[in-house]
């Protein structure tokens, strides 16, 4: 769980067709915490919406925590083989950041992070005894992402501070990302039209 | 003339409108809504970041037992029907001040086609 993946080199399809590349060392923790961390300012200067976007970012850390907790349970799960072992661990590392990054954004606006709920909880809750191979461990982490990046769209309406609502889109680029690489793992089609998330 | 023309773009406007208010809403394109928007946070039968929704048609809002509400939502006296659930889903917070899902759907045939879905036997 607390094993810190530095440059893994993660391929989920053979070198012949890697659109997917490489993934990059995971510089993403100083500079997001930094860029949050920017938006100190807001917390007075936004008066009663600054209580709100703590709640949002909140559901937020939420997420990211049920995430976190769902790539664990997909790596102990024994389903899953190297080269997809890798980008689960490099995925969950990302939400990792969020969720940090969102804690200490929460507190710089005077709020208190949630905490997660229990392993237990959450593996019930997502089914995991459902699992039973490499494809369901893969489905479950493409739902959730795309639910992740289209909640994150859906609330960005909702910020007082436009800091933050940007540093939702960021949040659901990544989820995006993720999402998109997981589709291709499952070698799913990509959306035909456009606007296929959000609205 | 004029006064004849307009009255008659006004009819033409009215009945455009009524149009678009009888969207037959799609309970299984608002299945597919419902999986892409709202299972980052909730499913039908278990509590997430949001409250399960089995049975959520009909049911006073904060009541499911074992979900920690905003004391906003629990102490509301909205039940979840049609209208409220639009109203809901078009902007929570101004529905009830205090909400902490502050999660939008923004076109009125998607959060129809959501709502027909809520209300189907697939999520009583
Ligand atoms: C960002 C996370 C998030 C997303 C995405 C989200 N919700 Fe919610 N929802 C919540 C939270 C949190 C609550 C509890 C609100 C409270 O207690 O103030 C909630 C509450 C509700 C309730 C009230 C339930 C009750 O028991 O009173 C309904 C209805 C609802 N959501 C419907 C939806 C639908 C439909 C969607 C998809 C279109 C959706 N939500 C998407 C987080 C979310």
């Amino acid at each position: 769980m607390s094993q810190i993946v530095k440059a893994p080199d993660v391929r989920l399809v053979p070198a012949r067709r890697r659109f997917l590349g490489t993934l990059g060392t995971a510089t993403l923790s100083a500079t997001a915490v930094a860029i949050l961390a920017g938006c100190e300012r807001m917390a007075t200067a936004q008066g009663g919406s600054a209580a709100n976007d703590v709640q949002i970012l909140n559901v937020a850390l939420g997420l990211e925590q049920e995430a976190i907790t769902a790539y664990q349970l997909g790596a102990e799960s024994g389903l899953l083989q190297k080269p997809v072992l890798d980008v689960a661990v490099a995925f969950q590392s990302h939400h990792k950041e969020h969720a940090g990054a969102l804690e200490a954004t929460i507190r710089k606006l005077g709020g208190a992070p949630v905490a997660p709920k229990s392993k237990d909880e959450y593996a019930r809750a997502l089914n995991a005894a459902s699992l039973r191979n490499q494809t369901d461990v893969l489905k479950l982490a493409q739902r959730l992402e795309r639910g992740a990046a289209n909640a994150y769209i859906g609330v960005i309406p909702s910020f007082g501070s436009k800091d933050l609502a940007k540093v939702a889109a960021r949040l659901a680029a990544d989820e995006t990302m993720h999402w998109t690489a997981l589709t291709s793992a499952l070698a799913e089609p990509l959306p035909k039209g456009a606007l296929s998330f959000g609205g | 003339m004029c006064r004849a023309a307009t009255a008659a773009i006004l009819t033409l406007a009215g009945l455009l409108i009524a149009a678009g208010a009888v969207h037959a809403a799609d309970p299984e394109r608002g299945r597919e809504l419902y999986e892409a928007r709202c299972t980052g946070c909730h499913s039908i039968d278990a509590n997430r970041v949001g409250p399960m929704h089995r049975g959520v048609f009909g049911r006073k809002a904060g009541s499911v037992a074992d979900f920690t509400y905003s004391p906003a939502v629990k102490a509301s006296a909205i039940v979840w029907n049609d209208a409220t659930l639009d109203r809901w889903l078009a902007g929570p917070q101004k529905l009830i001040p205090g909400q902490r899902m502050n999660f939008t759907v923004g076109q009125p045939e998607d959060r129809a086609d959501i709502i027909a879905y809520l209300k189907s036997d697939a999520a009583r």
